[in-house]
């Protein structure tokens, strides 16, 4: 297992790439949330990272892991607007609270500071698996990622287990009743459609396996 | 002093008004502050300008926080986080009907009652009838 696994540069290539992933599939996002919640979803998440990429990206040379991603979270927290703010700025701000001062993060490292931001999630959301939200997708990711490390999986082959599974996970979310923000006003109606935040999430978990090994 | 309040909604308008709703009751006596709309105007919440609402009208007697919905409540948990632990102590964000809230909390601050007191009428603005028991 020993061995880096995020450096700073590749750090940034995954925030650079996750920003992107959020511009071009903007659209998408926010019909998901046209159809169950407030239609702002892509918009809002393109907006927040647009803010990361200028406030944060262009300035983070010679700045620790933990430090870039502490901003990215507080960036998120007073651009995004709708419930992805808190909820990713959280996120975030966790993952960089866990790999404080750090550099490079080995494998254990990484999955701890990705652990600590999903129960930042859990806990600011006051959400469970099965609600219809991001925790849909990230829990089966960090539950993927952990059962392929201990199989002694290498690095790239744990991060792609964890990548499928956020996918799988958020197109799981199409037949849940929502329970939690906006889209819970909506009951019943809710089931049928993907949760966009669950959606959101597997590209975040997509874009950290593309630049990991 | 007394209690401060700060409103927070997703629309700028809608905590603006309602803070003018609340000053008319109180006349002054109570300090109001309020936070709404993203950074660029449209609707959403901030921490970062939730904070800036909460430095306004910050106090030794302490800040009630009222919020609508989901996000302006989780954004309200942020801003309180990062609060120096002195001032997390005397601020104390309320799950209370907003403008009912708003109104009774001010009105009970504007008598100089303690935060935990303030808080409380806030809380209990849910259970009161609008069209008789």
């Amino acid at each position: 297992m020993g061995g880096i696994v995020l450096d700073c540069e590749r750090n940034l290539r995954w925030l650079e790439r996750l920003a992107g992933l959020l511009a071009e599939q903007a659209g998408p996002l926010t019909e998901l949330d046209a159809a169950i919640g407030d239609a702002d979803h892509g918009i809002n998440m393109e907006r927040g990272f647009n803010a990361v990429k200028e406030r944060v990206l262009a300035q983070a040379a010679g700045k620790d892991l933990g430090t870039v991603l502490k901003q990215v979270g507080t960036t998120l927290v007073s651009t995004v607007g709708g419930a992805g703010g808190p909820l990713y700025g959280t996120f975030f701000l966790r993952m960089g609270q866990s790999a404080d001062g750090k550099s490079e993060l080995d494998a254990r490292e990484l999955r701890d500071a990705l652990a600590a931001g999903v129960e930042g999630v859990r806990q600011r959301g006051r959400a469970q698996p099965g609600e219809k939200t991001m925790l849909d997708a990230l829990v089966p990711a960090l539950e993927a990622l952990d059962a392929a490390l201990a199989a002694g999986s290498d690095n790239r082959a744990a991060w792609e287990a964890a990548a499928r599974a956020a996918e799988e996970g958020s197109r799981a979310t199409v037949p849940m009743l929502a329970r939690k923000g906006r889209a819970s006003y909506l009951g019943e109606r809710s089931i049928g459609h993907q949760d966009p935040g669950a959606t959101s999430s597997a590209l975040l978990i997509r874009s950290l396996a593309e630049v990991v090994g | 002093m007394t209690v401060s309040l700060v409103v927070v909604s997703h629309s700028r308008r809608l905590a603006e008004g309602l803070a003018e709703l609340v000053e008319q009751v109180v006349q002054g006596r109570v300090r109001v502050a309020f936070s709404g709309g993203a950074e660029d105007g449209r609707l959403g919440t901030s921490a970062a300008d939730i904070r800036r609402a909460l430095d306004e009208v910050d106090g030794p007697d302490g800040v009630l926080v009222l919020m609508d919905l989901g996000s302006a409540v989780m954004s309200a948990e942020v801003a309180l986080e990062e609060l120096p632990e002195e001032r997390r102590r005397r601020t104390r964000l309320v799950d209370a009907p907003v403008v009912e809230g708003a109104v009774a909390a001010a009105v009970e601050a504007s008598l100089g009652s303690e935060l935990d007191a303030v808080a409380r009428v806030a809380e209990q603005a849910r259970s009161q009838p609008k069209l008789g028991g």
